[in-house]
């Protein structure tokens, strides 16, 4: 059942019909499982991939490294919670190693990002230290190229 | 000057690819998705890939031994050992440039003029032509959808005369994904034991199979010591373009190959040969990886052809299915050429295989399932617009 999870990993979009057919079970089945994952939150979404650079319309990545205090009682996550319901905020991960949160943010521009860095993150009273990164090109994310699209390079004998 | 005239008459005679037409057409109209490419869509696993560098930073660059690096004529019988339960020495191994080579030394190191060489078809396209050039006799043995693209042992037995040489023997098939399994062999090899024919053994799909693992006919008691094997690297590891295959067989045989191939090509590439040491070590897992994606494909594209109308034999191995489209009331080569033009598909006209193919055409998997399905929208909307 795995290999459905793994399918869909790569292309959200397939059927259930082809989903069922490749993996060799029925259409009932299949769409019995992705009802259990849907509301386990085992899957939390299908969304498209979209290369923001091709479009007009601008916009800024950030990822922004925090250090916060830790509390008594839930150490991280309470803080890392607040954070994750800004809407402005697409990623909240704990991490290992020199700072605590990591955070990728979206904005419409640099200074939105810096703004909402200095005006809502920063002031909050867990949050030691912030250093934001902005993303100036993306050339892979989620396992897919970004602007050096795989073309098959297969040569047709 | 007259360069017609001046063509071998053995070279003229041979049959031109009937894949060829088609990949020309293709290759002049914008936007064509082609279903056609007959090698895998994986890269060649990197520890293959190192293993060539490492070789190269190394320098080792010189000629090998004509029959390979004795090293990797060792792996291959330790891994034809491993994985297909055969039992072959290094001195009854010959490394080749890709499989193609292999196929043609055995044709020209058994063939006299006048011999006749069975090829079952439909089949890959190298069979008939390389025949023809030595001055043999193609001889067609049709296979049957009906009979799941198997070869039956009377139909064998019809088509042997006391010319026959040579039995070609390409299972798993391309372009039908057919297989023969240990009871399919058995009756086959009953008709070749006790006659000098020679089985040229295709066996370069027998990692792809689908359901059950692949039998090769040289297993069978009294078959090895009328069997040349061939395989190689190209499917197995995803290395075409690295060009590297073998052969084994009787060493009388290989002995005499090898010495064609020592005067037609030297030796195969060095640096091949290093990263196919290490394929044979260490990608058994690769193998299996890409076999199990392969396998998800077929599935699906031999589900959605029958959806549409196109009965699909179920292909049990190789990367291809050969989907019948006699219900559109087309031939192979109008079908093909409609797709085409109508909505810039390209897949292989069943009859590019042989006379038998008519009827069908080759859809190859090896592609990623978002191509295939955007592929398999054009083509039903193509059935749709047949009258």
């Amino acid at each position: 059942m795995e290999r459905i999870l793994r399918i869909l990993e790569e292309n959200a979009r397939i059927s259930l019909e082809d989903l069922a057919a490749m993996t060799g079970r029925t259409v009932q089945e299949v769409a019995r499982q992705l009802d259990i994952w849907q509301a386990g939150h085992v899957i939390n979404g299908y969304r498209a991939l979209i290369d923001w650079d091709k479009v007009e319309t601008p916009r800024v990545q950030a990822i922004i490294e925090l250090r916060v205090s830790p509390k008594r009682d839930c150490g991280f996550d309470e803080i890392a919670a607040t954070i994750a319901r800004f809407d402005e905020v697409d990623s909240v991960f704990l991490m290992s190693g020199g700072y605590d949160l990591s955070l990728v943010l979206s904005g419409k521009s640099f200074q939105d990002i810096a703004l909402f860095v200095a005006k809502r993150l920063s002031p909050l009273d867990d949050v030691l230290s912030t250093a934001t990164h902005f993303v100036l090109r993306t050339y892979k994310k989620d396992g897919v190229l970004y602007g050096l699209e795989p073309a098959d390079e297969r040569e047709l004998l | 000057m007259d360069y017609e005239k001046l063509i071998s008459a053995g070279a003229r005679a041979m049959r031109p690819s009937g894949i060829r037409k088609f990949f020309d057409i293709a290759a002049q109209i914008e936007g064509c998705i082609s279903l056609g490419v007959g090698e895998p869509d994986f890269k060649t696993p990197w520890t293959i890939r190192d293993a060539g560098i490492r070789s190269l930073e190394k320098g080792r660059t010189w000629y090998t031994a004509n029959a390979g690096l004795a090293e990797l004529r060792q792996e291959i019988c330790t891994y034809l050992a491993r994985r297909m339960g055969l039992s072959y020495e290094p001195a009854e191994t010959l490394v080749t440039v890709g499989g193609s080579e292999a196929i043609d030394l055995i044709v020209r190191t058994l063939i006299n003029p006048g011999d006749e060489v069975i090829i079952p078809e439909p089949c890959f396209v190298c069979y008939d032509p390389i025949t023809t050039l030595t001055g043999g006799v193609p001889v067609p043995v049709a296979l049957r959808r009906e009979d799941d693209f198997r070869l039956r042992a009377d139909a064998l037995a019809a088509a042997i005369t006391p010319k026959t040489k040579l039995l070609i023997f390409p299972f798993p098939a391309n372009p039908t994904g057919a297989v023969m399994r240990k009871e399919d062999l058995e009756p086959i090899a009953e008709v070749l034991r006790g006659t000098d024919i020679i089985v040229l053994a295709d066996e370069i799909y027998a990692e792809l199979t689908y359901g059950g693992r692949h039998v090769s006919i040289a297993s069978l008691p009294g078959m090895k010591e009328r069997t040349v094997l061939v395989s190689g690297f190209s499917k197995t590891y995803a290395m075409t373009g690295w060009r590297l295959g073998y052969a084994c067989g009787p060493r009388e045989v290989i002995g005499v190959m090898t010495k064609v191939h020592q005067s037609a090509v030297m030796c195969a590439p060095t640096t091949s040969q290093y990263a196919a040491v290490a394929a044979l070590r260490r990608c058994d897992a690769d193998i299996e990886a890409m076999r199990a994606e392969y396998d998800m494909r077929r599935r699906m594209l031999v589900s959605r052809l029958n959806g549409m109308g196109l009965a699909c034999f179920e292909p049990q191995g190789a990367f291809y299915a050969f989907p019948s489209i006699e219900g559109t009331g087309l031939s192979s080569e109008e079908f093909c050429e409609g797709l085409l033009r109508s909505q810039r598909v390209a897949v292989v006209p069943g009859s590019a295989f042989g006379a038998s193919g008519e009827g069908h055409v080759r859809i190859s998997y090896s592609y990623s399932v978002g191509y295939l399905d955007e592929a398999l929208r054009r083509i039903e909307r193509f059935l749709q617009e047949i009258p």
